[in-house]
């Protein structure tokens, strides 16, 4: 059973605010898609070793220098506060 | 000006008039932006049309003039997918967040196309960061169904099927992560190609689950989408998981027209609530080449029914990991507040539509400690007995028939507000990404709703890197529809 509590304590972990009726109706949409999923369980899996880098013949590459140099100009210029070609952001803790 | 039948015209055709002389980019171009102008306002197929197309036009008329060489795509107008960058075009994702975002790069298959001589036209609706089946998650109002203005085109690639499908286009690109070429391109009667994972680099496609996701072509014909393809494809230094078949450990299998094919058709596929006159649309297909002498054989796919469980863990995981990159920070949407945390949070609050706040939070749910093993590793492992399921079918046969959809094109807002209904959309397309393989969705008939025909797709499905059996099975069925 998903809850709004459940639903505000994952807002918090992944920094998305919700109103108090978007909580409770992600509860419920949750709540649907997990009994869903939840058929996984049918599922025998044993001997199956973890798979979580199965399908990629070339996940893992070595440490090369970079070929190609970013100009980063472009990419500071994103970027909505700046000051002295450094990204500028607030103060991490309150007094 | 040159009289053509826009409807009838191909990518390869207009490539031959504007080689002889035929036609100018200019005019070409300028067709389509009159097509647009006079549809786009009721179909909402692009977000943007770039007014630098005609300029771009102009050169590929110079270099046909002074007697160059015409490039594989010169002069050929295309739209783009909102979440591919185009370097100083704005590139949203369909989605509040990146509303102001000007791309500083090429994606590959941009900088590919560029480099063969397309022109393009402007971006395409989508759902927002490409999680949809339907485009109405766009953040920019839905994309409509040229067949019927009250149903939806299919997403996310929405705005890219109805471009080319109402002939604001003559060919897309589109993204597939879990039907997202396919289905519109089936929902839009026109032909739509998920690449093999690792044949199209992924760099410059803004990501929504990066073990899936897979850039395609969407065009009227087969030959199109195989010209496109071979120009769009190969290795990138910037995409690791990018592939050149010929460093393959096992050689990519091989088609041949007077080869006779063994056809599986995948008796999972065949259960599901399909819908009657969708389902003898397929059959139609499976006749059509049994009685051109090819083998056809039922093949059994065990672990599909499970895919779609499988997939709505692992793409709300990969979801939520990919679009913690949008803060506020560095780029697209901010927000002030009081700190730093308060920044973050409102930034993505006020960016992120309901759906992609629901699988963020979904993906948080399923990676939560306690969670972990039961949700994301349980599924990760059902996801290696699916590929096995291919594996073993593809032992027996050179490619599956399937359907793309269990329905025609449905009404907005239909499912708006029920998503488990809006997912099992994709319940016969997911399994091909959770695999790998690459599929191909075509025409190949029209069913009737309230008074209206609407277009029912087939879905081709090879091994691994064998998209050359797709173009070669959907060019026989482009032969006998």
């Amino acid at each position: 059973m998903i809850s709004s509590d459940d639903v505000k304590k994952m807002a918090k972990l992944a920094r998305v605010e919700l109103d108090a009726k978007e909580e409770r109706d992600l509860a419920r949409d949750l709540e649907s898609v997990v009994g869903y999923i939840d058929k996984l369980k049918e599922v025998n899996i044993s001997g199956i070793e973890d798979a979580s880098h199965v399908f990629h013949v070339n996940d893992f590459r070595e440490d090369l220098p970079p070929k190609e140099i970013f100009d980063f100009a472009p990419l500071l210029d994103l970027a909505p506060e700046k000051e002295r070609g450094f990204i500028k952001v607030k103060k991490i803790l309150d007094k | 000006m040159t009289r053509i039948n826009l409807s009838e015209l191909t990518v390869k055709g207009a490539r031959e008039m504007l080689h002889k002389g035929d036609i100018s980019a200019r005019e070409l171009v300028s067709i389509y932006q009159e097509e647009i102008k006079s549809k786009n306002k009721t179909l909402n197929a692009y977000l943007e049309v770039f007014d630098d197309a005609f300029q771009k036009a102009e050169e590929a008329d110079e270099r046909i003039k002074s007697g160059q060489e015409p490039r594989v795509l010169e002069g050929v107008p295309v739209a783009i997918k909102d979440n591919i960058l185009i370097k100083g075009k704005i590139c949203s994702a369909g989605s509040r967040m990146l509303e102001n975002y000007a791309s500083s790069y090429d994606a590959h298959v941009v900088q590919k196309l560029k480099e063969a001589g397309a022109i393009f036209l402007g971006r395409a609706n989508m759902d927002e960061f490409a999680m949809g089946s339907s485009t109405e998650n766009s953040a920019y109002g839905a994309t409509k169904n040229p067949y019927d203005e009250s149903r939806v085109p299919g997403g996310s690639s929405g705005g890219s099927a109805v471009a080319v499908a109402s002939n604001m286009a003559l060919a897309s690109l589109g993204s597939d992560t879990g039907g997202s070429i396919r289905q519109p391109a089936g929902f839009c009667g026109v032909v739509g190609l998920k690449p093999t994972y690792g044949a199209v680099s992924r760099s410059g496609l803004i990501a929504m689950a990066s073990s899936l996701d897979q850039i395609g072509p969407i065009t009227k014909t087969v030959d199109d989408a195989e010209l496109i393809f071979n120009v769009i494809k190969g290795k990138d230094a910037k995409d690791s998981t990018s592939v050149d078949p010929a460093h393959l450990a096992v050689a990519p299998p091989s088609g041949g027209r007077a080869a006779k094919l063994k056809i599986g058709v995948p008796k999972e596929f065949f259960t599901e609530g399909v819908d009657k006159d969708v389902l003898e649309v397929v059959n139609r297909a499976i006749e059509t080449f049994k009685g051109l002498g090819h083998e056809v054989k039922e093949v059994s796919l065990p672990h599909s029914p499970y895919a779609l469980a499988v997939y709505y863990i692992i793409v709300p995981a990969e979801v939520s990991a990919n679009l913690a990159r949008f803060e506020g920070i560095r780029y697209g949407l901010h927000k002030h507040a009081k700190n730093l945390l308060s920044e973050y949070v409102e930034t993505r609050a006020a960016g992120f539509g309901k759906e992609v706040r629901r699988r963020i939070i979904l993906g948080t749910h399923v990676l939560s400690s306690g969670y972990y093993d039961a949700y994301y590793g349980r599924a990760s492992k059902v996801r290696v007995l699916i590929k096995k399921d291919f594996e073993k079918a593809f032992g027996e046969v050179d490619l599956m028939v399937a359907p793309v959809s269990p329905k025609p094109a449905f009404k907005i807002g239909e499912k708006v507000d029920d998503p488990l209904s809006m997912y099992l959309e994709d319940i016969f397309l997911v399994p091909i990404n959770l695999a790998g393989v690459p599929a191909l969705s075509l025409p190949y008939g029209q069913v009737q709703r309230e008074g209206k025909n609407l277009p029912v797709g087939i879905q081709l499905i090879a091994p691994w890197f064998g998209e050359n059996i797709l173009f070669e099975a959907g060019r026989i069925l482009e032969a006998h529809r």
